[in-house]
């Protein structure tokens, strides 16, 4: 187990930079999650730490070590792929064992390794099998078993789970998290997927176009989103943004004043964010009101899209009494949890 | 329905599928006999060599294929003549030696070529692309030049220097590993292997059916040279068997049927070869590995 800290860390492909003076504090045991859309630079930064991409500028420190210059089997991590990268031609014992082909440890007690890590993956009885003969949540669990096998001071893992059906992904993310719970090893784990993000991390690092967006727990970034983006990445459905403006010590917005407590200059535009499980079909009087144009069933609740003025908003009503598609509809909002950003997109705290 | 009329009903049944035809597709009767006579082309010589190979000189020229008066005097005389077995065993270091040789170096340069970036790639790439521009009949000269200035000449090594690495072999090796997903070779860059152990132990086993899809060629082409082998050597105890095998004609007349013979023992190796390694060539492990 280690710290893991990147300092000013730079990434440039010839005059392009694609990471801009990324700085993180991991601590020591702690599951740190990097989420960002498609090139953003999540995988290059994982990359730089694993030592497969060089360091433009900046530093990385593995413990209290700069491990810049250093090739990736010096520094003591281990990676997880995205397409598990295990090698066909070799049993499920020599792909866990591989790691330990350098390893100065007798040959019983890597065999002993061997059986423990298989133990912990409970992979034992497949052990003599080949890649091609398992399924592909079993075939992630040999990758892991691999990167395992070392007892690495951190684990890097670059989206794992996204080759995996939606159930098997799910029951993976739990197997990782508590494998973590099992080991402590500091784990980086990159993804696309928020709800991944959110329901393994210890801390999250949102990233967008080379920089960090917002660095926090899972509740800190869905509940206090530094800015507009990170607001609508993070939960699904996304948070509805409605353009507003303060004037005369009231919010205007949707068409309506509403009382605020805020201390901003007259005629000062705003963004108003609002999740739509603020966001309630109301029997009674509302912020808004509009049409229902999509209705999307989940179960317990209804997603409602509501054309209000030309502007479509997500809300939500009961699974069981839903409202009727073109019917009119009001909707409730918690004021308190609404977020407010300025033109810019910053959150105004 | 009692049992008897069970099995009656049942045996009527079986009567009725076996007399079912199902209806003939010309284009499948176009496309069987097509086969059929390309077939009958590739096979007829060898039948024919097979067939001559155990005819009497007499019988050489009767286009009948089972001959009147069968021998195997031609192998006893083949296998007994001490030159021939000398002449095999040439042949046979010489195809392996340069096959192993050739495998080894288009693929390690393959490679290079493939999964690293350096300066003059492209252009390195080229250059040995381009030799295969050249007829082999062009480069004869020079071979043999450097092989009398370097005193090679009457030597396996004299034989077998110009094939030990091809430009083809490269060209192959180096498409194929573009299959193989930089994701394993960084894997065991992490694990800890040094370049050549993840070129060795790592991208290899994953080329295997162009390994020996190569090793084929290879070891065929060798086995069967005739040109350069004729040219570089002299001594009859260095002869390759295709340069043996034309000792057997001499001014007079041509002994076919030990030519025949001859050639029908120089096929088994190349029958061997085929059989050991066309299992891995239709086996494709590159991908097994990679997500379901």
């Amino acid at each position: 187990m280690a710290t893991l800290t990147l300092r000013n860390l730079v990434k440039a492909y010839g005059k392009t930079e694609v990471l801009h003076s990324i700085n993180l504090d991991i601590a020591n045991g702690e599951f740190v999650v990097f989420v960002g859309p498609s090139g953003c630079g999540k995988s290059t930064t994982l990359r730089m730490i694993a030592g497969l991409e060089e360091v433009t500028s900046g530093e990385i420190l593995i413990g209290d070590r700069v491990v810049n210059h250093l090739e990736p089997k010096a520094r003591n991590i281990a990676m997880v792929f995205q397409n598990y990268a295990i090698y066909p031609h070799l049993s499920v014992r020599k792909n866990i064992g591989f790691g330990l082909r350098t390893s100065k440890m007798a040959k019983a007690d890597k065999e002993k390794r061997i059986e423990e890590v298989a133990a912990i993956l409970s992979m034992t009885e497949y052990l003599d099998r080949k890649p091609a003969q398992l399924s592909g949540g079993q075939r992630q669990r040999v990758a892991i078993g691999r990167a395992m096998v070392r007892d690495p001071s951190v684990f890097l893992f670059d989206e794992p789970l996204s080759n995996l059906d939606a159930q098997l992904r799910t029951q993976m993310r739990l197997e990782i998290k508590k494998l973590h719970q099992r080991v402590g090893t500091t784990i980086v784990f990159v993804t696309h997927d928020q709800v991944e993000a959110m329901t393994m991390a210890d801390r999250i690092v949102i990233m967008k176009d080379g920089h960090i967006q917002q660095i926090g727990t899972p509740a800190e970034v869905f509940h206090k989103p530094a800015n507009t983006f990170v607001a609508q990445f993070i939960g699904a459905p996304s948070m509805n943004m409605l353009d507003a403006r303060w004037q005369g010590g009231a919010l205007h917005l949707a068409g309506q004043a509403l009382p605020a407590k805020l201390s901003l200059p007259d005629d000062t535009a705003l963004t108003v964010g609002i999740r739509p499980d603020d966001l309630l079909v109301s029997p009674g009087p509302g912020v808004f009101s509009g049409t229902v144009s999509v209705l999307e069933p989940l179960g317990t609740q209804t997603l409602v899209y509501v054309d209000i003025g030309g502007r479509e908003v997500i809300a939500q009503a009961s699974g069981r009494t839903p409202p009727q598609l073109g019917a009119h509809v009001t909707l409730a909002a918690d004021l308190d949890n609404m977020h407010l950003f300025d033109s810019t997109g910053k959150a105004i705290a | 329905m009692s049992d008897t009329q069970i099995k009656a009903s049942a045996d009527a049944l079986m009567r009725q599928r076996s007399t079912y035809k199902p209806p003939r597709d010309p284009v499948q009767i176009i496309r069987w006999t097509l086969l059929a006579m390309g077939a009958i082309v590739m096979v007829m010589p060898i039948v024919y060599m097979l067939s001559a190979s155990i005819k009497y000189p007499h019988e050489m020229f009767d286009l009948n294929i089972i001959p009147r008066e069968p021998t195997f005097e031609n192998y006893i005389y083949v296998l007994a003549d001490g030159r021939f077995i000398q002449w095999f065993i040439n042949s046979l270091i010489i195809a392996t030696v340069t096959t192993i040789s050739a495998v080894f170096f288009d693929a390690l340069v393959g490679y290079t070529l493939c999964k690293f970036r350096f300066r003059g790639r492209y252009f390195i790439f080229i250059a040995i692309l381009s030799t295969l521009m050249i007829p082999t009949e062009m480069l004869i000269l020079p071979w043999y030049m450097m092989s009398l200035h370097f005193g090679w000449l009457n030597s396996y090594w004299g034989i077998m220097f110009p094939g030990l690495m091809t430009a083809f072999g490269t060209f192959l090796m180096k498409q194929f590993f573009e299959t193989v997903p930089d994701d394993f070779l960084e894997a065991a860059r992490i694990d800890g292997l040094n370049e050549f152990q993840i070129w060795w132990s790592v991208a290899m086993p994953l080329v295997t059916p162009a390994l020996s899809a190569l090793a084929i060629f290879i070891f065929l082409g060798n086995w069967t040279a005739f040109i350069w082998p004729l040219i570089v050597t002299t001594d009859s105890a260095l002869y390759t068997l295709p340069v043996g095998l034309t000792t057997f004609s001499v001014e007079q007349s041509v002994q076919w049927e030990l030519i025949m013979t001859g050639a029908a023992l120089a096929t088994i190796p190349t029958l061997m070869v085929f059989l050991l390694f066309q299992r891995y060539i239709i086996r494709g492990v590159a991908m097994a590995g990679l997500k379901g």
